[in-house]
């Protein structure tokens, strides 16, 4: 490998593209398997003596939309999140289609197939469809890196946000990635339109033809995308359309002899016509392979199914409708024979994550069981997203939710309304600012009857130890809102403090109306690493 | 040369510095590489993997196919296990001994090292213990790195640099001890393989 060459995770050749792409500024919340695009622009020296924008956000909705008000200057920008990080930023990523872009702006996001950290497998493709946005999936590391400088000049050239779309097994794989000669920053430069961002209905509607008059230009560009490659194939029986990832599987199956039928490698969207008439006409079957959502395959079948050529995969049983691909069953897919392999013996147990030994969410859990399952029985505790969830797991068994980041509280909220009693929410001090609060501003007005635990740990533990809004800022947050301060209750969840924790869970079940307890403890994790990081310090 | 490793474990024990020498001399090979890591939810001491591909050819798939993986390398004994299915049926299963026990249920190890001993091709090694002998309380990674080097197509000298690159920023100390922990692996593995 040369000095130019450098070994990537999928996610961090975003980051390096973006930056080499001439960037000026990031935007996320953290969120697997996206989260080590921000860590390595975080890390990185280019982008500290650029002084390129690169500071966590409250949410993914925040965090896209303050990339809008970069683009609205002329500057490059990119917002990044996990596939469920998109619903919360559907808001403005969907008007964005509408408005445009003025600078380049890219939102990537990383699906999650298989729900490998995830609650959901959710296609990102779609929404993208749904925006009518154009869509750049990268097959490899080196087409993640170079999909950054065409990403922001599809974006310039036309107006639009383009989203760039990971799944797991790329964004979090690492190889060699060759750089490309950086581009400097866009100036600022106002939009010439001044009513661009402007959506009143009389303009939006005005924008809304501007966006569907771009849609042809947009597949004339897929359809002369180098990313978009047409192989020719001697075996017309079939023919194969892979999308992003999955042209990867298809090949590992074609390592030693070519690939007979002809095959479409498909990686930029609106989906290039030219090339599915080309293989339409000429095969009498297509296979579709796309990690994710069968989202290509739909299309081509049509409600009513009738098209010239038999469309097949996940929808088909070819391929299963759902989880992640593996070179295996696009094997099979494919027809080919399998590879010998053994089965795991038996003896084998399973291994789930738990909470770390010495973990405060322990403490938490034990005084919540014992003050409410104990005395009220099951059902009573509402949950978020964080590693807390965990407590849904023997020994525990906890929680009785998990939905959405910030649902705990609104859910608790529900229940209370509807007579449960009594109603709590465990929500993590990184969810909560996330998109907690608004929540528990619905509980304030109405004086509902709950108890909100804030598990405070000082960090976003979950996705491996950020910053966290919240920190330091529970109490004026709450209090701000409206929550009575004599019950705003913070404890220091150990071992020893058990019976406290325990009676003041009690106190404010009795208090009819919003009580907020939060125990503060620093998560193990982040505490350990700052303890490494300061001795490595100080040897240095 | 193609060679495929499943690298296997229990979140926090460390899996990516393995990934991180062998990567690296790999890579000074002049050899091309993939290595797909787990991150998220599974690094709260649940069952991790990485797939190391190297080759000096293209490698198409991030992920090692089943039943095509030249190495299986574990840290742990059960976790070598649940990855039998990825093992060529020429392949070498390399695992440590001793097990991380982080789950109420954990089978009898006894149980599980006939498992191991059933694999044509394996070495097992009690590679905490090993290290411990070493003075290297850390070293178990890099015991298990060189046993399993016994098996791999790569310059033994390479995976040294490999070492000197991951370690160089501790100290020559820390590097020397690191490079005969590898070689006491490795000469583990000459003298214990099963075929
Ligand atoms: C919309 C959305 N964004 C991001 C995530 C990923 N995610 C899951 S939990 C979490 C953070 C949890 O932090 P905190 O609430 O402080 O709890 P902790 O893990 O520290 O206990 C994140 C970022 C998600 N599941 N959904
Ligand atoms: S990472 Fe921190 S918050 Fe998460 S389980 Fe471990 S100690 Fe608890």
């Amino acid at each position: 490998m040369d000095n130019n060459t450098l070994l990537l995770l999928g996610d961090e050749a975003v980051a390096q593209g973006a930056l080499d792409a001439g960037v000026s500024g990031f935007y996320a919340y953290p969120g697997t398997p996206s989260t080590e695009i921000m860590e390595y622009v975080q890390h990185s020296k280019q982008a500290a003596e650029k002084n390129i924008h690169r500071t966590w956000s409250a949410n993914e909705k925040t965090a896209v939309e303050a990339a809008l008000g970069m683009s609205y200057t002329g500057k490059r920008t990119m917002a990044m999140m996990k596939h469920v990080g998109l619903n919360v930023a559907a808001d403005p990523f969907i008007n964005s289609g509408i408005t445009g872009a003025n600078g380049g702006i890219i939102v990537t996001v990383a699906d999650d197939p298989s729900m490998h950290s995830s609650q959901d497998e959710q296609d990102s493709r779609v929404l993208a469809n749904f925006a009518m946005v154009p869509i750049l999936e990268p097959s490899n590391q080196q087409e993640a890196y170079q999909m950054c400088f065409t990403a922001f000049e599809l974006s310039e050239k036309f107006q639009t946000p383009v989203m760039l779309r990971l799944t797991t097994r790329i964004a979090h794989s690492r190889s060699g990635v060759k750089r490309g000669a950086p581009l400097d920053e866009n100036q600022l430069a106002m939009p010439e339109d001044k009513r661009q961002f402007v959506l009143l209905p009389a303009i939006a509607r005005g924008r809304y033809k501007l966006l569907l008059e771009k849609q042809p230009s947009l597949e004339d560009e897929a359809n002369n995308s180098p990313y978009n490659r047409y192989y020719e194939g001697s075996d017309t029986r079939l023919g194969i359309i892979a999308s992003g990832i999955a042209y990867n599987y298809v090949m590992e199956n074609f390592q030693d002899q070519p690939c007979p039928y002809p095959l479409l490698k498909l990686s930029q969207y609106p989906i290039p016509r030219k090339y599915i008439e080309r293989m339409v006409d000429q095969c009498d079957e297509v296979l579709v392979i796309e990690e994710g959502m069968p989202v290509v395959e739909e299309k081509l079948r049509g409600l009513l199914d009738r098209g010239p050529a038999v469309v097949k995969g996940r929808m088909t049983g070819e391929l299963p409708r759902d989880g992640e691909l593996n070179p295996i069953l696009v094997r099979k897919a494919l027809g080919l024979e399998a590879h010998p392999s053994t089965v795991a013996p038996e003896v084998i147990a399973p291994r789930p994550p738990a909470l770390c030994p010495g973990c405060s969410h322990i403490d938490a859990y034990h005084a919540i069981n014992e003050a409410i399952k104990a005395e009220y029985g099951d059902g009573h505790v509402f949950a978020d997203i964080g590693c807390y969830t965990l407590g849904a797991l023997p020994p525990f068994e906890a929680i009785n939710s998990c939905v959405d980041m910030g649902a705990s509280i609104t859910m608790a909220k529900g229940a209370a309304d509807a007579g449960l009693y009594p109603s709590a929410a465990v929500i993590g001090d990184s969810t909560f600012t996330h998109s907690g609060m608004t929540g528990l501003l619905d509980a304030v007005i109405e004086n509902s009857n709950i108890v909100v635990f804030i598990l405070d740990n000082s960090t976003t533990a979950m996705t491996g130890g950020q910053n966290s809004h919240a920190n330091g800022r529970l109490h004026q947050i709450c209090e701000g809102l409206g929550v009575d301060a004599e019950h705003i209750r913070s404890i220091m969840p150990k071992r020893n403090t058990h019976d406290q924790f325990v009676q003041i869970i009690k106190e404010e079940l009795d208090y009819k109306g919003v009580s907020v307890i939060i125990p503060q403890r620093e998560c193990v994790q982040t505490q350990l690493r700052r303890a490494k990081q300061k001795q490595q310090g100080g040897k240095a | 040369m193609k060679l495929d490793i499943i690298l296997a474990g229990v979140g926090g024990q460390g899996i990516l510095s393995i990934a991180t020498v062998i990567g690296y001399a790999a890579v000074q090979s002049g050899l091309d590489l993939k290595q797909a890591e787990t991150h998220g939810m599974s690094q709260r001491g649940g069952d991790v993997q990485s797939h190391l591909r190297i080759s000096d050819h293209t490698i198409y798939s991030d992920l090692v196919p089943e039943g095509a993986a030249d190495i299986i390398l574990s840290v742990e004994p059960m976790e070598s296990l649940r990855y039998i299915p990825y093992l060529s049926p020429q392949g070498w299963l390399v695992t440590n001994t001793t097990p991380f026990k982080n789950i109420p249920n954990y089978p009898d190890l006894y149980k599980i090292i006939k498992e191991v001993g059933k694999v044509p091709h394996h070495v097992a090694i009690d590679a905490d213990g090993m290290a411990k002998e070493l003075k290297n309380s850390r070293g178990m990674n890099m015991v298990m790195t060189g046993a399993a080097s016994l098996f791999m197509d790569i310059d033994f000298e390479k995976l040294k640099e490999g070492i000197r690159y991951s370690f160089g920023r501790k100290g020559q100390e820390i590097v020397d001890l690191n490079i005969a922990t590898l070689e006491a692996g490795r000469k583990f593995a000459e003298e214990n393989r099963s075929s």
